[in-house]
């Protein structure tokens, strides 16, 4: 998200938007990206975001390839850059690419001519579902300048986290993060952020509560002690959301785990637009295709090359 | 063979002066050091080399570099290290025992030997491990490993977690003279981090290694070189918070020295931006004050030695993912002219500057050379202050080209290196 500037920001949410009108029709299909070929290149899984993209491309009309690290020659001991010689041998149009590297995308992107879009890179960044993040504010509060937000969880590994913050300070909000100190990175204040630990102050008044998944298996022995604990003290509970401003929504960038990050009553309030977000999560996508191929050729949705 | 280098200015580290003097080099050895006019040699029997306008410095000594031979012969040998040291003025270096086997028997380190002296070209020390295996649980036999060649002891790479086996370490190795270097890092602290932790590994969304990694480390060795009154070596110090520790053990009168490497006061974390591996390091690349705190170190004697800490890693290592990429950078090529630039920013005098690269090392490691004397070893450098070169992949000669500083226009270069008087390298 750092190189966006503000306009292009603006633009794929415009473009969003009538994407999205596509998405409403009785034939969900447009010729627009006929011909084109898009990689799906998912070196970790993620259903979620796959599919997201692969619907995308194909109420664009564009071929679709999905390869994982399993079935890709890197179970062989292929590198990345081996791999991607190889995909540009294929000459796509898109390479659409998640990896549990931080920064993989831009090796990618100096290594082959096709458009790489960083669907999700290690800690570093998750462009897209910080632009759908965006698009669902905008969408439900009518702006996004001079709104006040917080992010509760794990800061410190989360990509989510890290492109909402740097999008959202770009477009005027506000913004605080949550979550215990073990979770919070050194430097944060560096992005132009808010910490306050405690949520139930972190809520108080804020227009956006937005959530982070907590990685049970990975986390719970030295970020924080147990899940019970967590829960009773970073969870977001209806009595905690009602401090929030009135009107205020919740988002999580899923999977949820109920009872943890959230309570069930708040995911599935009114307030909640948890699947809006899922919904426009496959707009934004489509938009974002859209404006590499469709438009101008060569150039990255992503921090840099 | 006589040979005559005439009219340099002869740095000495030691007294801290630059003199203009002629050294004679007889037998392999410094015969005379002259003021220019009062030798007069003519004759077959006699070499001469031109040296007015240059510096003539005690070859350079680096007591901490990685060959990676025997086991990784693809990154660099121990021919191919001796030849790019030779091509940086050094005469002497000390490897690491990190190899495949580990240098932790008396056959590995006279292998070592061996090759160094097929090599023909500088002298070459096997620092040998501290542990069998490097696995810091059993001692490895200090007294054969001397007897066999090696001059120092580290686990550098593999730190020792065992501060009871560390504290026998410094007990035993000072009964045969070893020197114990230690690596300063609590891997436990640094977890899967990758550069150093702070805005810029939050802004990028790398895992940070803490300074207190090192910090721990360092006060742990502190106090041990306390405890037993023995000396300890610190490696590549990169933080402020080491410089302090360090500065108060020896006012405390302790026997600590300790060696910094130049990215470490060339680079700071920011390099790490766009993610270039070639900047990736272990200690990472810290903030700017620790960068200012080093140099600080370095003027005020805090930090005795610049090491080179040369770690050569192939394209194969390199071109990766930045986790996974292997940290290191060589170094044994450009240490010269990073240090001379320290000069130049008024932060070390000339002489101050050659001895951190030479008479401080030996030192440190209880090893000859890194001063000129009459009747001492012609171990020589003659190097020219004001050529400025870019750095290029064919002026390494290294097996690999792992250097951060490639394309950047560098300052200082040796143009002959001697070694007992035979010259090990000649600029073309
Ligand atoms: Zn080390
Ligand atoms: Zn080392």
């Amino acid at each position: 998200m750092g190189p966006l500037s503000v306009q292009e920001i603006n633009l794929i949410l415009d473009t969003a938007e009538s994407m999205k009108a596509i998405s409403a029709r009785d034939i969900k299909k447009v010729p627009t990206l006929r011909g084109k070929s898009i990689v799906n290149f998912f070196y970790e899984p993620s259903t979620r975001t796959r599919t997201s993209f692969d619907v995308a491309a194909k109420r664009l009309s564009a071929d679709t390839l999905s390869l994982s690290a399993s079935t890709s020659s890197m179970v062989k001991g292929e590198t990345l850059l081996d791999t991607a010689r190889n995909l540009q041998a294929m000459r796509p149009d898109v390479i659409v690419l998640r990896h549990p590297s931080s920064g993989a995308p831009h090796m990618l992107a100096k290594e082959v001519e096709a458009g790489i879009i960083n669907a999700g890179d290690g800690i570093n960044e998750h462009p897209t579902q910080a632009l759908l993040d965006l698009y669902t504010i905008r969408e439900k509060m009518g702006r996004i300048n001079g709104l006040k937000t917080v992010i509760i969880g794990d800061i410190s590994h989360s990509r989510v986290a890290r492109s909402n913050i740097i999008g959202l300070i770009k477009m005027g909000a506000e913004v605080t993060v949550s979550g215990p100190p073990t979770m919070i990175p050194v430097g944060i204040e560096g992005l132009g952020v808010r910490v306050v630990p405690d949520p139930v102050k972190a809520v108080r008044k804020k227009d956006v509560v937005m959530l982070l998944r907590i990685q049970l298996e990975r986390q719970s022995k030295v970020l924080f002690p147990s899940i019970r604990e967590y829960a009773s003290y970073f969870g977001l509970s209806r009595k905690i959301f009602q401090s929030a401003n009135e009107g205020a929504i919740v988002m999580h960038p899923g999977p949820l785990n109920r009872g943890v990050e959230i309570s069930s009553e708040v995911a599935d309030g009114p307030y909640s637009v948890i699947l809006d977000q899922v919904a426009n999560g496959v707009a934004v996508r489509m938009a974002v295709l859209y404006l590499l191929i469709g438009g101008a050729k060569g150039d990255n949705v992503d921090q840099g090359r | 063979m006589i040979t005559w280098i005439r009219g340099g200015d002869l740095v000495d580290p030691v007294n801290e002066t630059v003199e203009q003097l002629d050294v004679v080099v007889e037998k392999g050895k410094i015969s005379k050091m002259l003021p220019p006019g009062v030798f007069q040699g003519n004759g077959s029997g006699i070499k001469r080399v031109e040296a007015s306008g240059k510096m003539v410095i005690p070859g350079l000594v680096d007591m901490h570099v990685h060959l990676r031979e025997p086991g990784h012969e693809y990154k660099e040998t121990i021919a191919s290290g001796a030849r790019a040291a030779a091509a940086g003025g050094y005469t002497a270096i000390a490897c690491m025992p990190n190899t495949v086997p580990p240098n932790d028997c008396r056959a590995v380190t006279e292998f070592i030997l061996e090759q160094a002296e097929r090599a023909r070209s500088v002298r070459v020390y096997p620092i040998a491990a501290i542990s069998k295996g490097q696995d810091g649980e059993t001692l490895t036999d200090f007294g054969e490993l001397r007897e066999a060649g090696a001059v120092g002891l580290s686990d550098d790479g593999f730190p020792v977690v065992n501060s009871e086996l560390m504290r026998r370490a410094l007990e035993y190795a000072s009964f045969y003279g070893l020197r114990v270097i230690s690596h300063c890092e609590d891997r436990s602290l640094s977890g899967d981090g990758v550069m150093h932790e702070g805005g810029i590994s939050t802004r990028i969304g790398l895992a940070g290694i803490p300074d207190a990694s090192e910090d721990i480390m360092v006060y742990r060795e502190i106090a041990l070189a306390r405890l037993t009154g023995r000396h300890v070596h610190i490696a590549h110090v990169s933080t402020a918070a080491s410089v302090d520790l360090i500065r108060r053990a020896k006012e405390d009168g302790i026997r600590v020295t300790a060696e910094t490497a130049p990215h470490y006061f060339t680079l700071d974390h920011r390099r790490v931006i766009g993610y270039d591996t070639l900047a990736k390091v272990n200690p990472p690349l810290r903030t700017p004050e620790d960068v200012e705190a080093i140099k600080t170190g370095l003027r005020e004697g805090v930090i005795d030695a610049i090491a080179t800490d040369h770690a050569p890693h192939s394209s194969l290592e390199k071109d990766l993912e930045f986790d996974r990429a292997a940290f290191g950078m060589i170094g044994l090529q450009t240490a010269l002219p990073l240090t001379l630039q320290l000069v130049r920013d008024g932060v070390l005098g000339l002489a101050q500057a050659i001895g951190k690269l030479s008479w401080a090392g030996a030192t440190a490691l209880g090893i000859p050379g890194g001063r000129l004397m009459e009747g001492g070893s012609a171990d020589l450098a003659i190097i020219d202050l004001n050529y400025e070169y870019p750095l290029e992949t064919d002026r390494i000669l290294s097996k690999s080209k792992n250097s951060p500083f490639i394309g950047q226009v560098l300052k200082g270069i040796t143009e002959l290196t001697m070694v007992g008087g035979k010259i090990v390298w000649e600029k073309a």
